[in-house]
This record gives C-alpha cells, sequence and structure tokens, in this order.
C-alpha cells in the first residue's frame, strides 16, 4: 500500500542551519494497517507524515503509493489518494464557508474542479444523514458558517472530510493535541470508529503514549530523524506505558520522559 | 441661505442620473476589487493599470473602426492577461502579491501610452461611442440610456458572479483565499485559483474602464490613478452597510451599493464646496476609518464574553 524507502530530509542544507530532519527512514504499510508514530520534539515525526502528504520534499528516496512513485508529486496531487487532519482545527476546514460546501469541496477531492453547481440538493441530502451519524448535531445546521463552530466541531468535521470518500492513506499529525480531554476523546473514538469501519490505512502522530497504545495495530517510535523501534499486532498489544518510557531513557530523552509522562 | 440649499439640491437631482451610473460602474469595479481583496485575501494594485487598460483598448479599437459593442470583450481580455502576469509573478516568482500587482500597474502605464501611440488621451467624440450609439437607437437623452446600460450590465455581472462563485470551480477560489492549507489538502491547485481570481479581478477593472470610456466618451492614461482605494472605499462602506454574515449576492451588491453611495457623498461634498484636488484626501480618510471600524467598535462596545475571533 505505502511504501517508504530510504527517505531523507535536509532543512537548509550547506548552511550552519543545517538539520537533518528525516535519516533515511523506511517503513511499508499494508492496507488496512493503523500505525501510530510517536517520539520527542523534532524527532521527525510531522517530517514523516508532511513527507508522505508532499508539503516537504524529500531530499533523498522514494515513497510510493500502491506501487506508484509519488516522491516528485506536489501536495496538490496526491490529494487524491492521501488525505490529512492537521493538529490545528482552524487548518482543515474553511472557516468563511458553510458547512455544507466544505464538505463539497472535499467529496471532489482530488477530482477535476468544473463549473458544476458545488453543492446540489442531493448531496445536501447525502451530507445531513453523514452528520447525523456523528452525533454533533450538525446536521441542521448545513448553512452554517465552519468558522462559528467549535474546535472540536471543526476536528469532527475536518475528519469527516477527510474519510468521507475513502482515501488510500489517512494522515493525522496530533489532530486531537489541541482539543480539551474530553473532545479529544470524543474525536478519537470517531477516529476509531471510521478507521475500523472502512479498513482505514492509517499514519497516526500522537504525543499522548495510551493514546498510541490503545489505538492501532503497530507502533513505530522515533527518534533524531529515524525509527528506532516498531512493534506490531500481539507484540503491540503487550506494551505499557512503562516499557515505552523505559524505550525513551534508554536513549537518553530524559527531557522529554518528562514531557511525556 | 435658503436659495443655497435649494442650488445644492436642484444640482444633485440634475446630476442623479450621472452620479447613478457613475455609481454603477465603479459598483463593477468594487466587484472586481471584492473578488481580490475579500475572496483571494489579495491586496491587488493591479486594477489601476487594468481599468485604464480597458478603457484605452476599447477607445482606439473604437477609434479603428471596430463594433464599439464587440470592444468590451477584448478590453476584458486585456484586463485578465494584467491579472495573469501579477499572478505569476506573485505564485511562479514568489514576489509578494501587493509587489506584483505594483510592478504590473507600473509597466502597465508604458503599455497604455504605446497603445495610445504616444499621446495621453484619446476622445470619442464624434465617433460612434456606446453613449452616443445607444442614444440614437432609442432616441432618448444619453444620461438615460447610460444609466439603464449601466445598471443591466451591473445586475448581470451580479448574477454571473453569483452563480460562477457557487459552482466547483468558483467555491475552489473562494477556499484558496479562505484557507489555502485546507483548499491544497483537498486537491486544489491554489497557485491556478489565484490566476484565475486575478484574471476575473482585473478582466472586471478592465470592464469598468472601457464602461467609462464609452458612456464618458474618452480614455486617459491616467483615468484610473487611485482606482484601488476607491474600490476598497466601496467595498468595505457596503460592508458596514450590508451585514457582512449574509450571503454572498448581497455582499456583492453591497459592494456595488458602496460605490454607489460613495459617488454620491463625493457628489455631495463637490456640491458643497469641496475642492476636487482634495478627493483624494479625503477618500483616503473615508476608507481609513471604515477599515478601522471594527476596532473602534471593539473599543467602544461594552465587552462581550468570549469568541468572538473568529466569528
Amino acid at each position: 500500500m505505502l511504501d517508504i524507502v530510504n527517505i531523507s530530509v535536509v532543512f537548509h542544507p550547506s548552511t550552519p542551519n543545517e538539520k537533518h530532519a528525516l535519516n533515511s527512514v523506511s517503513l511499508h504499510l499494508d492496507e488496512g494497517d493503523f500505525v501510530t508514530v510517536i517520539g520527542g520534539n523534532g524527532a521527525g515525526k510531522s517530517t514523516l507524515l508532511n513527507t508522505v502528504a508532499g508539503t516537504v520534499r524529500a531530499t533523498e528516496g522514494k515513497i510510493a503509493i500502491d506501487g506508484s512513485d509519488v516522491t516528485r508529486k506536489p501536495d496538490f496531487k496526491r490529494a487524491g489518494d492521501v488525505s490529512r487532519v492537521f493538529q490545528d482545527p482552524m487548518k482543515g476546514t474553511a472557516g468563511d464557508m458553510n458547512i455544507e460546501e466544505n464538505l463539497a469541496l472535499a467529496m471532489s477531492r482530488g477530482k477535476r474542479r468544473t463549473l458544476r453547481w458545488n453543492v446540489t440538493s442531493k448531496e445536501a441530502q447525502q451530507f445531513k444523514e453523514m452528520l447525523s451519524e456523528l452525533h454533533l448535531g450538525l446536521e441542521d445546521r448545513l448553512n452554517c458558517k465552519v468558522g462559528l463552530l467549535s474546535g472540536g466541531q471543526r476536528q469532527a468535521l475536518t475528519l469527516l472530510m477527510a474519510t468521507m470518500n475513502k482515501p488510500k492513506l489517512l494522515l493525522l499529525d496530533e489532530h486531537t493535541a489541541a482539543l480539551d480531554p474530553k473532545t479529544a476523546d470524543k474525536v478519537l473514538k470517531m477516529t476509531e470508529d471510521i478507521t475500523s469501519r472502512n479498513n482505514q490505512t492509517t499514519l497516526m502522530v500522537t504525543h499522548n503514549m495510551r493514546d498510541a497504545l490503545r489505538y492501532g495495530n503497530r507502533l513505530i517510535m522515533m527518534n533524531d530523524g529515524k525509527i528506532i523501534f516498531h512493534a506490531s499486532g500481539e507484540e503491540k498489544k503487550k506494551l505499557t506505558v512503562q516499557d515505552l518510557l523505559n524505550k525513551f531513557t534508554s536513549i537518553g530523552q530524559e527531557n522529554d520522559r518528562i514531557l511525556l509522562a | 441661505m435658503i436659495s443655497l440649499i435649494a442650488n445644492i439640491f436642484t444640482g444633485f437631482v440634475n446630476s442623479l442620473p450621472t452620479t447613478l451610473m457613475e455609481g454603477f460602474v465603479w459598483g463593477i469595479l468594487a466587484m472586481g476589487v471584492y473578488i481580490s481583496y475579500r475572496i483571494l485575501d489579495v491586496p491587488d494594485m493591479t486594477v489601476d493599470g487594468s481599468l485604464a487598460l480597458g478603457g484605452i483598448v476599447s477607445a482606439m479599437l473604437t477609434v479603428k473602426g471596430w463594433n464599439v459593442f464587440l470592444t468590451i470583450p477584448i478590453a476584458v481580455i486585456a484586463g485578465a492577461l494584467a491579472g495573469i502576469v501579477t499572478a505569476l509573478l506573485h505564485t511562479k516568482l514568489k514576489i509578494p502579491a501587493i509587489l506584483s500587482g505594483i510592478l504590473t500597474m507600473f509597466a502597465l502605464y508604458s503599455i497604455n501610452m504605446r497603445i495610445l501611440g504616444n499621446r495621453s488621451s484619446q476622445s470619442l467624440v464624434g465617433l460612434p461611442s456606446i453613449k452616443d450609439t445607444l442614444a440614437q437607437l432609442l432616441n432618448i437623452p444619453f444620461i438615460y440610456t447610460n444609466l439603464i446600460f449601466s445598471f443591466l450590465i451591473m445586475a448581470g455581472l451580479v448574477a454571473l458572479l453569483y452563480w460562477f462563485f457557487g459552482t466547483q470551480l468558483g467555491s475552489s477560489i473562494r477556499a484558496t483565499g479562505c484557507n489555502p492549507d485546507m483548499a491544497r489538502a483537498q486537491g486544489i491547485n491554489t497557485d491556478n485559483m489565484k490566476i484565475a481570481g486575478l484574471a476575473l479581478s482585473n478582466g472586471i477593472a478592465a470592464l469598468a474602464g472601457c464602461l467609462f470610456t464609452q458612456l464618458q466618451g474618452s480614455a486617459d492614461v491616467n483615468m484610473a490613478s487611485g482606482t484601488i482605494v476607491i474600490g476598497l472605499a466601496s467595498v468595505v462602506i457596503g460592508e458596514i452597510i450590508f451585514n457582512n454574515k449574509l450571503s454572498f449576492w448581497i455582499k456583492l451588491s453591497g459592494a456595488v451599493a458602496g460605490a454607489t453611495i460613495y459617488r454620491t457623498i463625493i457628489v455631495i461634498a463637490l456640491l458643497l464646496g469641496m475642492p476636487t484636488s482634495d478627493l483624494k484626501l479625503v477618500t483616503a480618510v473615508l476608507v481609513a476609518l471604515a477599515l478601522s471600524l471594527p476596532l473602534i467598535k471593539k473599543h467602544t462596545s461594552p465587552r462581550k464574553k468570549g469568541g468572538q475571533e473568529n466569528a
């Protein structure tokens, strides 16, 4: 499904600020894999996701989705296969546009935009049904500006937009980190429902170790631009937060231990 | 005293058809500025050049003997090309948007002079301008045909833009201006949308220039200096009068209403004896006031509970 082969990313090359954000990272995802990504600040988690999404160009290596090489494709050309939910709830939706317009834009993700009316009445009905399944009370507010919604509602809407036409790959970049704990749980529950129902191949970055253990069938830990630990299936199920903290200590990430505990 | 007020009133009534006509044409420009400034979130200075370009292209084609109505689409295309140049400077060469617009506007002065044949103006007196053609055709004074014609074009444009920004393509342009990250995540090529939006915006500015030339009977290389400020004045006056949370076509009409009100204010000020040369100062003050109104409101109204930031 997704093949990341020896990807390296260097920011500000040949300057005093040169930074190797990713160091020859390789990762393979099968269809339906749900991989959680953990690691300290600056470990390269977000860069990994951004490189897959296409917002960051790989300096070296190759990225293939379903066997076709996308390494040189810009982000908007990958959007048909790859959808994203950002950390910032404001980033995933257009605040000046209403709910149905946002959903319609997501509906034609990766397709040609024509002079067809953006939201037909048939689609509005469809959106209404999709929204009522989320139990957010948004199904009667299709004409409401997204900017008037709460952060949690916006993030839930972004998640729906990212998954409604079943992308090949879903990228979640700490998508609950900016929400209060209760809302974060709700959005994570929604994430789990949607991904398991659609057998959705997913990469999820999180700062929360419990979430990293609870969700997904695989886990990777990153440090200094490399994947330093990988667990899947039964091995992952047996892992505890303490195990992960010990791993962090063993690589000398004491500061992050405090952050993550 | 009474006779002075009566004089001003008579003057105002007499000039009303012209004031309204100018309001409608400036309203067309205001819709163009609305697209760049509000929808795309790009303050585009190109309109100063493209409005004059539209007028001059139309005038010179009329001199060459073209059908006057056929000069309209040519002027629009010329303006759209100017907008595309600005958009390419901005998107492909990564020059800041405001500077890209200034560069194109600057260059357009030379181009406009060349089209005019190195003169600074072209009169259409004695030539079949739209003003004269329509007045002769309907056999009524040109101030009325001008008024009707400009109203029809303005209303048609409101309808056209309302339709366009409701389509998938138009919505993609709106999303690009509102949230480029979101737009790209939905697979929208934001560079192309900016190019399309600025082409549209400047095409509309050139349409306004073309109408000024055809309805007033002359084109001048300086006819459009400060256009962007008048466009902005119209847009913000419209937003103050109409609640900006209303639907899209009301916002567009708001820009037209803003332009008409702006023209009315200016005409009254001139009738009251304000020197013409003070016009720009007054307009600038008006725009600055209107743009700072949200801040003024925030400081003067009683404090509301939070959550207003993204409303």
